[in-house]
C-alpha cells in the first residue's frame, strides 16, 4: 500500500510539474510597482491600471511609438471645416467579452459616461464636448463648444475606452470596476486586491492571432529589489519601473533583457509662490534665487550617481520624444560661479530654504545630492521627506517652499503643461500665475495645427523659463526588463505595455 | 466557574468600544486628505467634491463615528475606497493567507523551541543551556526584515529553491503553496521560538523543582519518565496559553514580513491601507484584528481556569 | 516583544548588594552588559572614532567595498558607512533609550493609580489598556508615526506610546501583589498619604521588574525604530540611522552588500545586548529564579 502511495505522488508530481509547464509557456506574468485602483477606465487614476486597460479595454485610436495616432476601435476619422465636429468610422468586427457587439450606440453610451458619471475623472478631459450622436452603428459624431486641439489624445487613454454598456448600472457605479467588461484582447478573469489580476485570451477578439499568451497575470510588488528578485528567479517573464541602481545588475545578468525607453513624463522642482503663508516668507520668491539653485544643480551628475544613466537630463516640459520638444531651450549645465553671483545680486550670500520630496529612496538621494549641490553655491537646504499621501495635501495646502515631483506624462503636450502653469491649473499648488501665459495656452488648446501649436508653446515656454516657477530635473524613463526568452516586445514612450506580436521563444 | 467566565466576557465589551473608537480616531487624524491620495495624479476638483459628499468626510466626527458603528452592526465593514472592493471580501481573501503563515511558523517554532526549552532545563547550568539560550536570545534579537531580505537573496536568486514572492493558495497548488510561505514562515518563527523555548524552559524549570517531582525522584522512576510524564504535563499549561497569545505576536511580525515578500495577507493590507489613507479598510480591518485578540485572550484566560483547578473557585 | 509579565514578589530593597553578586557571576549577561557599554562608547565618541565625516557624500566613490580608507565601505552616495554606523549608534540608541522613557513616564503612573485606587480607576484605566494592546504594537506604532510625520522624535514618540501599555500592566500587577504587604499596611495605619505610600513605599519595590522590562523593551524600541525605518517612518536621510541605512541598503543588495550587512548586524548586537542584560537583570533581581 505504502509503496502505492509512493509511485502515486511522484507520478502525480510529475504530471503537476508537466501541466505546469505547460501552462507557464501560455502565461505572461508581469510585475507592476503597485496594485491597480478601480478597474473602471472612467474612474481610474493610476498610471498602473492604464497598463491593465491596455490589454483589457480597446479604445478609439491608439498612439504608436511616434507618437501619432492609429486606428483601434475607429477605423478613421476626420474634423469638421471648424474643427468643432469629430466624425469617427468605426470597425463593425468588434465584439465585447460579454458577446455582445460594439457599435455607435455602445461608444455613445461610454463617452455620455465619462462626461456624466458623478465620480468621473475624465470630466475635464471630455469637457469639450457638447453632444454625442450616432447616426448609425458605424459612424459616431461628437459635436464640440469649440475646437479642441487636445482631443484625440485624451480618446486615445481612458476617456477612449469602450465598456459593454450593458454592464453600467445606474445603481452601484463600483460594479464596473469589481468586474471590467471590455472589448480588448484579453477578458477579465479574477483580482486579488494587492495580489493579481489575471486575464485571459478573448478569442473573438478581431486580432486574435497575434496575441501568444492564453493568460495574462499582472503582479503588484511594490519592493524594487523583489521584483526584480522575482525576475531574475523565474519568478516573473517582465516587469515595469527597474529602479535605476539597478540598471547596472539587468544588464549584466545574461537571462535578462534591459528594455528602457524615454517617457513623456518628468521629474520637476517648483517653488510656492502663491500658495498661502509660506508664499509669502518664501527665500524663493526673488526669481534670482531661483536661477541660482537651479544653477547650482548637476542634472548629469544626479543621472548617473542615483539615475543609472537612464535619467535624461530636462530643460522643458516637452521630452525629446514630443515633436513640441524645442530646441530653442537646452538643459543649463551647473554654474556654482553665477549662482553665487545672482545671489549676490540679490543681496544675499546665503540663503536657508526647505526641499519637501516623497520619501522614497531614488527621490532621498536626488534630494540629498541636491543638498549637497546647493550648498556649494551658499543655499542651505533642509530636507523634508514625506509620505507620499501627506504630499499631496502638504502641496495642495502650500505647506511648502520647493518642492520635487514627478509627472508620468500625456502624448498631448497640453496635458504636460496646462494643469501646471495655468493661473486655475489643477496641479499648479505653486499658484503662479501669469496672464499672457494662460492666453497662450487656451489659444494652444483649440489650435489643430501642429507648427502653429509649437510656436504658441515656444512663446509659453519663454516666458516661463523668465518666471521660473520651477525647473525641469530630469525626463521619467520606463524602463522594463524581461526576461531573455520574451520575444517582440517594443517600449513605448507612453509607457503601456503593448502585446501585440510578444511571445515566449522556446 | 460559568458566573467567572460569564465576567470575563462582559468585561471584554467596554475593551471593544474603546478599541473601535480610537481606530476610528487613529485614521481620521492622519494627515493627508484620502480623497486627494486616491486621486493620484488626476485632480478634477468638481470629482473630488463629490467624493468627499459620498463617502461623508465633512461630516463632523461623531457623526462619522456613529454612522461607521452602525454600518458594522448590520455586518457592513464598508469598501476599500480605492477599489471599491468591500472590506469583506478583502478579509476572506486575505485572512487565510496570514492564517496559513501564521500556523506554519507556530508549527517551526513549535518544532525547534519546545524541545530546545526542555533541552535546556534539563541541563541546567551547562553550556548547552547557555548556548541555547544565547540561540533564544539570537532569535529575538534579529531584525525579520533584514533576515527575509538576506534570505531572498541567497535561497531565491543564488540558488534559485524557492520563489523570492508572492502567495499560491492550497487549493490551486498544495506544495507550490507550502514553497512561497517556506522562507516568510522561518523568518517569523525566529522570534517565536525564542519566546517559546525561553518560556518553556522556565516553566520546565518550576516544574523540575516541585515537591511532586522530587516525589517521582525519590521514589525511583527514571529521570526521563520525570521530565516526559510529570514536569512536562504540569509545564504544559502556561505554555499552552502562552502559545494562545503568541498568535497575537504572528500578526505583528507577520506585517513587516508579508511587506518584504509581498505576500497579500492581512499585515500588507493593514499598511497599504494606511499609507493610501484608505480609511475603510483600515478601520474595519483593525477592528477585526482587535476583536479577533480579545476573543483569543478571552479563550486563553478561560482556557486556564478550567485547567488549573486551583482558579476555578476564586 | 517579550510576553513575560513578571509575577515575582516584590524584592525587599536591601538585596541589592546581593542582586549584583549574582549578576556578576553570569557571565552571559556580562557579555550582554559589555556589548551594550561597547555601543554606548560608539555613540558618545562617534566624533572621536570616526574616520570620515558621516555626511560628506563623494560622487566618485561611491557603493565602494570596505577597503584601507572605507574601512566598511561606502553607500550609495559615497559616505563611509563605518562613520555613518557610528553615528547611527547615537540614533538607534536614543530611539531606544527615550522610546522607553517615554513610556515609563505615560505607563508607570497609570500602573500606579490602577493598581493602588483599584476600584473605578481601576477598571477604566484596565479597559483602556487592553484596548490599547489589542491593536497589534507596529500597526499603532505606524499609525502614529504617519499621522505625526516621518522623523526620529515622532518615531520614539510612536513607538513610546505604543509600549505604555505594557508598563502599565506590569506596573499594576506590581502594586497588586505588594499592596497588601506588612509595609504598606503599616503606613497605611499610621496615617500617611496616598502619594507618600506610592512614591515611598509601593514604587522602590515595584522597580526591579520594571528595570527588567525597561532593558528588554529598550531592545524591542531598537528594532521598531529600524521597522519604522524600514518602511520610511523613521529618521530620514542624510541623517544616519542603522534603520533608515537598511531601507536604502536593501535596493543595493547585490551591488554593495556591504551596506546592508553592517547596519544589520550593528542592529542584531545592539538588541542582543540589550537582551542579555535584561535577562541577566531579571535572574539577578528575581529570587526565586534558578539559574
Amino acid at each position: 500500500m505504502k509503496k502505492l502511495n509512493r509511485w502515486g505522488v511522484l507520478l502525480g508530481g510529475a504530471l503537476m510539474a508537466a501541466s505546469a509547464t505547460c501552462a507557464v509557456a501560455q502565461e505572461l506574468r508581469i510585475g507592476l510597482q503597485e496594485d491597480p485602483d478601480a478597474l473602471d477606465p472612467h474612474r481610474a487614476r493610476t498610471y498602473v491600471s492604464r497598463i491593465v486597460f491596455t490589454s483589457l479595454c480597446d479604445k478609439l485610436i491608439d498612439i504608436d511609438n511616434k507618437l501619432q495616432f492609429v486606428p483601434q476601435l475607429a477605423k478613421s476619422w476626420s474634423w469638421s471645416e471648424d474643427n468643432k465636429t469629430l466624425t469617427f468610422k468605426l470597425r463593425t468586427d468588434a465584439a465585447f467579452h460579454d458577446g455582445t457587439k460594439f457599435d455607435a450606440a455602445a461608444a455613445k453610451a461610454n463617452l455620455e459616461r465619462a462626461m456624466t458619471l458623478p465620480d468621473s475623472m475624465r470630466k475635464t478631459e471630455v469637457a469639450s464636448i457638447a453632444s454625442v450622436a450616432a447616426p448609425d452603428a458605424e459612424t459616431l459624431v461628437l459635436t464640440l463648444k469649440q475646437p479642441d486641439a487636445t482631443l484625440l489624445a485624451t480618446l486615445s487613454d481612458r476617456a477612449g475606452m469602450m465598456l459593454s454598456p450593458k454592464s453600467f448600472d445606474a445603481q452601484d457605479s463600483g460594479s464596473v470596476a469589481r468586474q471590467p467588461i471590455c472589448s480588448g484582447p484579453y477578458k477579465f478573469v479574477q483580482r486579488v486586491q494587492n495580489d493579481r489580476i489575471v486575464l485571459e485570451k478573448f478569442d473573438q477578439y478581431y486580432n486574435a492571432k497575434d496575441y501568444h499568451f492564453a493568460r495574462l497575470t499582472f503582479l503588484p510588488i511594490p519592493d524594487t529589489t523583489v521584483r526584480l528578485s522575482n525576475l531574475r528567479a523565474g519568478g516573473l517573464d517582465m516587469l515595469e519601473r527597474l529602479s535605476p541602481n539597478d540598471v547596472a545588475q539587468a544588464k549584466g545578468d545574461a537571462n535578462l533583457k534591459f528594455a528602457p525607453v524615454d517617457g513623456l513624463g518628468f521629474q520637476e522642482v517648483f517653488f510656492n509662490l502663491n500658495n498661502g503663508k509660506r508664499a509669502d516668507t518664501n527665500p524663493f520668491k526673488d526669481v534670482r534665487v531661483r536661477k541660482a539653485l537651479e544653477l547650482s544643480i548637476d542634472r548629469e551628475a544626479i543621472n548617473q550617481v542615483v539615475g543609472g544613466g537612464i535619467f535624461t537630463p530636462a530643460g522643458q516640459a516637452f521630452p525629446p520624444a514630443s515633436p513640441y520638444h524645442s530646441a530653442k531651450f537646452p538643459v543649463p549645465g551647473r554654474d556654482v560661479a553665477k549662482a553665487r553671483a545672482l545671489l549676490k545680486e540679490a543681496g544675499l550670500t546665503t540663503v536657508k530654504g526647505e526641499l519637501a520630496f516623497g520619501n522614497n529612496t531614488t527621490i532621498s538621494a536626488i534630494a540629498e545630492m541636491m543638498q549637497a549641490m546647493a550648498a556649494e553655491a551658499g543655499i542651505q537646504l533642509t530636507l523634508r521627506p514625506t509620505e507620499y499621501a501627506a504630499l499631496l495635501a502638504e502641496a495642495e495646502r502650500g505647506n511648502f517652499e520647493v518642492m520635487i515631483r514627478g509627472w508620468s506624462g500625456r502624448p498631448d503636450p497640453d496635458g504636460n503643461i496646462y494643469s501646471f502653469a495655468s493661473c486655475k491649473g489643477s496641479l499648479n499648488d505653486g499658484r503662479y500665475c501669469n496672464a499672457e501665459v494662460d492666453k497662450l495656452l487656451n489659444q494652444a488648446r483649440v489650435t489643430p495645427d501642429e507648427t502653429q501649436r509649437k510656436a504658441l508653446y515656444e512663446q509659453v515656454e519663454t516666458i516661463l523659463h523668465q518666471d521660473m516657477r520651477n525647473f525641469f530635473l530630469y525626463y521619467q524613463p520606463w524602463p522594463f526588463v524581461l526576461r531573455k526568452n520574451v520575444t517582440g516586445f517594443t517600449p513605448s514612450p507612453d509607457g503601456m505595455i503593448r502585446l501585440k506580436g510578444v511571445a515566449l521563444a522556446k | 466557574m460559568l458566573r467567572l467566565i460569564l465576567r470575563r466576557v462582559l468585561v471584554a465589551i467596554p475593551t471593544l468600544i474603546l478599541v473601535s473608537m480610537i481606530v476610528f480616531m487613529l485614521q481620521k487624524i492622519l494627515p493627508g486628505d484620502p480623497v486627494l491620495t486616491l486621486a493620484g495624479e488626476e485632480r478634477d476638483p468638481a470629482v473630488l467634491d463629490y467624493l468627499r459628499d459620498k463617502y461623508h468626510l465633512d461630516d463632523p466626527l461623531p457623526v462619522q463615528y456613529g454612522a461607521w458603528v452602525l454600518q458594522v452592526a448590520q455586518g457592513d465593514l464598508g469598501k476599500s475606497l480605492r477599489t471599491d472592493v468591500p472590506v469583506s471580501t478583502l478579509i476572506g481573501q486575505k485572512l487565510p493567507v496570514t492564517l496559513q503563515l501564521s500556523v506554519m511558523a507556530m508549527f517551526f517554532a513549535v518544532l525547534v523551541g519546545i524541545p530546545m526549552g526542555i533541552v535546556a532545563a534539563v541541563r541546567k547550568g551547562t553550556v548547552v543551556e547557555m548556548g541555547a539560550n544565547v540561540a533564544a536570545l539570537s532569535g529575538m534579537s534579529i531584525p525579520n526584515f533584514w533576515l527575509g531580505i538576506i534570505l531572498i537573496m541567497v535561497v531565491s536568486v543564488q540558488w534559485q529553491l524557492l520563489p523570492a514572492s508572492g502567495y499560491v493558495p492550497p487549493s490551486q497548488d498544495f506544495w507550490l503553496s507550502i514553497k512561497t510561505l517556506l522562507m516568510p514562515s522561518l523568518v517569523l518563527s525566529t522570534a517565536i521560538a525564542a519566546y517559546l523555548m525561553r518560556h518553556t524552559r522556565s516553566a520546565m524549570l518550576e516544574a523540575l523543582g516541585a515537591d511532586y517531582v522530587r516525589t517521582a525522584r525519590a521514589k525511583g522512576v527514571s529521570p526521563r519518565q520525570v521530565v516526559l510524564r510529570h514536569a512536562l504535563r504540569n509545564a504544559l499549561m502556561p505554555i499552552v496559553t502562552l502559545v494562545t497569545l503568541l498568535f497575537g505576536e504572528l500578526l505583528a511580525g507577520a506585517v513587516l514580513t508579508e511587506q518584504v515578500f509581498t505576500i497579500p495577507g492581512f499585515g500588507k493590507l493593514i499598511v497599504d491601507a494606511v499609507f493610501n489613507r484608505d480609511y475603510a479598510v483600515v478601520q474595519g480591518v483593525v477592528l477585526c484584528v482587535a476583536v479577533g485578540f480579545i476573543v483569543m485572550n478571552l479563550l486563553a484566560d478561560i482556557l486556564y481556569i478550567l485547567v488549573n483547578p486551583r482558579l476555578r473557585h476564586a | 516583544m517579550s510576553a513575560h509579565t513578571a509575577t515575582v514578589p516584590a524584592v525587599p530593597p536591601r538585596s541589592g548588594n546581593r542582586a549584583w553578586a549574582k549578576f556578576r557571576r553570569n557571565r552571559v549577561a556580562l557579555l550582554g552588559a559589555l556589548i551594550v557599554l561597547v555601543f554606548v562608547a560608539m555613540a558618545l565618541f562617534a566624533p572621536l572614532l570616526a574616520s570620515h565625516d558621516p555626511f560628506q557624500t563623494s560622487f566618485m566613490t561611491i557603493r565602494k567595498a570596505p577597503s584601507a580608507s572605507f574601512w566598511l565601505g561606502t553607500d550609495e552616495l559615497g559616505r563611509d558607512i563605518y562613520s555613518r554606523l557610528l553615528f547611527g549608534a547615537r540614533a538607534s540608541l536614543m530611539a531606544g533609550l527615550v522610546s522607553v522613557v517615554i513610556a515609563l513616564i505615560v505607563g508607570v503612573p497609570f500602573g500606579l493609580a490602577a493598581g493602588y485606587f483599584g476600584g473605578w480607576t481601576d477598571s477604566i484605566i484596565s479597559r483602556a489598556t487592553e484596548a490599547l494592546l489589542a491593536i497589534p504594537f507596529l500597526i499603532l506604532a505606524i499609525a502614529l508615526a504617519a499621522f505625526l510625520g516621518p522623523s526620529l522624535t515622532n518615531a520614539m514618540i510612536a513607538i513610546g506610546v505604543s509600549a505604555a501599555p505594557k508598563f502599565i500592566r506590569l506596573t499594576r500587577g506590581q502594586v497588586l501583589a505588594v499592596k497588601n504587604e506588612d509595609y504598606v499596611q503599616s503606613a497605611r495605619a499610621l496615617g500617611a498619604s496616598d502619594l507618600r505610600i506610592i512614591v515611598r513605599h509601593v514604587l522602590p519595590n515595584v522597580m526591579p521588574p520594571l528595570i527588567v522590562q525597561a532593558t528588554i523593551t529598550i531592545a524591542t524600541a531598537i528594532i521598531a525604530e529600524a521597522s519604522l525605518s524600514f518602511l520610511g517612518l523613521g529618521l530620514q536621510p542624510p541623517n544616519p540611522s542603522w534603520g533608515s541605512m537598511l531601507n536604502t541598503a536593501k535596493n543595493f543588495m547585490t551591488q554593495a552588500p556591504w551596506m546592508s550587512i553592517f547596519p544589520g548586524s550593528a542592529i542584531f548586537l545592539a538588541v542582543l545586548g540589550f537582551n542579555l542584560l535584561g535577562d541577566g537583570l531579571r535572574d539577578a533581581l528575581d529570587p526565586r529564579q534558578e539559574k
